[in-house]
């Protein structure tokens, strides 16, 4: 009875005493604005980066799914040094091998299917319109793999790749591109090296680029595609690429530029890799001209990707709101000194140590928390805000945003609620670890001295 | 007859600069209830000291101070802060109102302090208003009123709590003479009702219109005198 009495008591106190912070705080309402300023910022980007931390690791799972979480993928790189010494003309082969394919199909019982490609950077012209592409040289498989959708026609099928057809897919931009006004299914490419005409079978659908995940797997960008089958790339290009430069040829040959490898199941993707990876030592073990990519690990690097960001971003915001913490404590501090008087009057009338510590904690409370509900509404509007800005770069400096890294292009803020708990945890905090001390202050002044100050 | 104060022996030390000062060196004095007792001095008399330790603003460097049934020579800072709370009504010459507060939440300040505030303590704060004849001015600011309205809000405030007594440090200090009277008039006739009042004043003309005046000098009960006529 007694006690519920005296939790009446309190809680009246307390009303009582936020009421007076208010009022205070609208005392001087640019003061107590720009006090709050620091707590706003703060708080606005910790939500701001928790949102675009979502958004980034949001990105790269949805990315990790689309390679397929049961998926290996076996990649051909270019050796850093030549075995032998360099000539004029030296053509270096290096990379993964039709051999390499048929071995892995046949030994590894775990690979489900397996899918080859090959490809290379080539000139391709319609009439007098001409852009470099990548031609692709695929299975029919891959459109699915690769999430590619098709437009119009369609996509390379098994009858074209048996009879190595000469027919191409196009990406939507290269179509755009060769094919500002005419319909292009049907329609014949030429490609001047080695001098052949490809006829166009289908037209996809803009995809949007994936981004790069760790150092091992880079950034695709499927806008500059033709897809063809690779039995005929193999037949009508073959496996040399040439660069001619000024008195020298250079030169590469590549069986493979990359085998995708589905797995029988994600328990049995690391044991496969590993197999995979002592099945192409054979052949491999000298140039390191081969990469054994597993998604699981790729996804554990844009974890450790996004973790570094947070930090990162954490640090930022920490020093905001340390900033603004102290930018608090100093107007605090002149608060006190400003209200000495008041402080002398409220002890003589009765106030104790603590009412004094309560009253100038709730009135810096009330600051942190104002910032911080500003913060929250600010921190809410993230996804828009972001949205608009990447809408306005896009339309005054489409050169910028292309030169931007992917996943600062894609990535789409997440806001969840517990965001705006933990915002609002923190501003309070904030006024309490940075009130504390003048509010200790103020109440630790002799009222005596107090009530003779001028 | 019922005391409001009991003053046994009381001395007072201060270190100032590293030397000691002796501001109170032992007095002794009773003041019943329905009191209206002046103290006078000239500055450094300890007259300041005093009214500091009737007051509860300070502790007695030895010898007693009872108010009522408590010996504040061993209180804490915060019991000293509960009865200051509960039992003493301040008036200061500077009238020491909140300023971003209006008339009736001045008087309202010291029952924030003691914890209970009923809406019958809120109505009486109405009354004590109409009282010192401010019941037109509630929602007024303190910069709104004239000095000796101020004056008048600031005793309203020291009633509040139903006190031991009215202690007022020059309460006519600021005030020109007319204004001055009033609020002698006001303290006279409260008085009158059976309040308890100690002035601390070095004007005569204040110290006559009390019943009593205690006049000190060094520390010292120089003269306890009743005001004749």
């Amino acid at each position: 009875m007694g006690r519920q009495f005296g939790q009446r008591v309190l809680a009246m106190v307390v009303l009582r005493t936020l009421l007076i912070g208010v009022k205070s705080v609208l005392l001087h309402p640019l003061r107590s604005l720009l006090t709050m300023l620091g707590i706003f910022i703060g708080v606005a980007s910790v939500i701001w980066l928790l949102a675009i931390g979502a958004g980034i690791s949001q990105k790269a799972q949805e990315q990790i799914e689309g390679l397929g979480a049961d998926n290996i993928i076996v990649r051909s790189i270019k050796p850093a040094t030549s075995p032998d010494g360099s000539s004029t003309s030296f053509v270096l082969p290096y990379g993964l091998l039709r051999e390499d394919f048929d071995t892995l199909v046949e030994t590894i019982p775990t690979i489900v299917s397996a899918l080859p490609i090959r490809e290379v950077i080539r000139e391709v012209q319609f009439g007098d319109r001409t852009l470099y592409a990548r031609v692709v040289g695929c299975t029919p498989d891959y459109a699915e793999v690769t999430q590619l959708a098709v437009d119009r026609g369609h996509f390379v099928t098994d009858a074209e790749l048996k009879t190595e057809q000469n027919h191409c897919v196009l990406a939507a931009a290269v179509a755009e591109t060769l094919f500002p006004y005419e319909d292009p299914i049907g329609r014949r490419l030429y490609l001047p090296e080695p001098q052949d005409y490809y006829q166009v079978v289908g037209v996809l659908h803009p995809r949007q680029p994936t981004a790069a995940i760790g150092g091992s797997l880079a950034a695709q960008d499927f806008s500059q595609d033709v897809y063809i089958p690779i039995t005929t790339l193999r037949r009508r290009i073959g496996d040399t690429v040439v660069v001619r430069r000024s008195g020298s040829r250079e030169g590469e040959t590549v069986e493979l530029n990359q085998i995708t490898l589905r797995i029988d199941g994600i328990e049995n993707v690391m044991r496969t890799a590993d197999l995979v990876q002592q099945t192409l030592d054979r052949n491999h073990s000298k140039l390191q001209d081969v990469a054994v990519v597993v998604p699981k690990e790729l996804l554990e690097q844009a974890e450790t990707t996004r973790i570094m960001f947070m930090v990162f971003m954490g640090i930022i915001a920490g020093i905001s709101l340390l900033v603004g913490g102290i930018g608090i404590m100093n107007i605090m501090l002149a608060t006190v000194t400003e209200r000495t008087r008041e402080i002398g009057i409220r002890r003589a009338l009765g106030a104790k140590r603590g009412d004094i510590i309560l009253q100038f904690l709730i009135e810096t409370t009330v600051l942190t928390v104002a910032g911080g509900l500003f913060g929250i509404v600010a921190g809410g509007l993230c996804p828009k805000i972001v949205g608009w800005i990447k809408v306005q770069l896009e339309l005054r400096t489409p050169e910028l945003i292309a030169t931007l890294p992917d996943v600062v292009r894609t990535v789409v803020p997440i806001v969840e609620p517990w965001y705006f708990g933990l915002a609002f945890f923190i501003s309070t905090g904030i006024g309490i670890v940075f009130g504390i001390y003048p509010a200790i202050r103020a109440a630790m002044m002799d009222p005596i001295e107090a009530l003779r100050h001028e | 007859m019922k005391l409001a104060a009991k003053i046994e022996f009381v001395t007072k030390d201060y270190a100032l600069k590293g030397e000691t000062v002796r501001a109170l060196r032992g007095i002794s004095f009773n003041v019943p209830e329905g009191e209206y007792l002046t103290i006078m001095g000239p500055s450094g008399s300890g007259k300041s000291t005093l009214l500091n330790l009737l007051g509860c603003l300070d502790r007695p460097t030895s010898g007693s101070l009872r108010l009522g049934d408590n010996d504040i020579a061993t209180m804490n800072d915060s019991q000293l802060s509960g009865i200051r709370a509960a039992r003493i009504g301040f008036v200061f010459q500077s009238y020491n109102l909140i300023s971003q507060l209006n008339v009736l939440e001045n008087i309202e300040v010291p029952l924030h302090y003691r914890g209970r505030f009923s809406s019958v303590e809120r109505s009486r704060c109405r009354e004590l208003a109409e009282l010192v004849g401010l019941s037109d001015r509630l929602r007024h600011r303190p910069q709104q009123l004239s000095g000796g309205q101020q004056q008048r809000v600031a005793i309203a405030r020291s009633l509040a709590n139903d006190p031991y007594f009215i202690l007022a440090d020059e309460p006519t200090g600021n005030l020109d003479s007319q204004t001055a009277n009033e609020i002698l008039d006001l303290f006279a006739a409260l008085n009158r009702q059976g309040k308890t009042i100690i002035v601390v004043s070095h004007e005569d003309d204040v110290a006559r219109r009390g019943r009593r005046i205690i006049r000190l000098r060094d520390g010292l009960i120089q003269v306890d005198e009743t005001v004749s006529g």
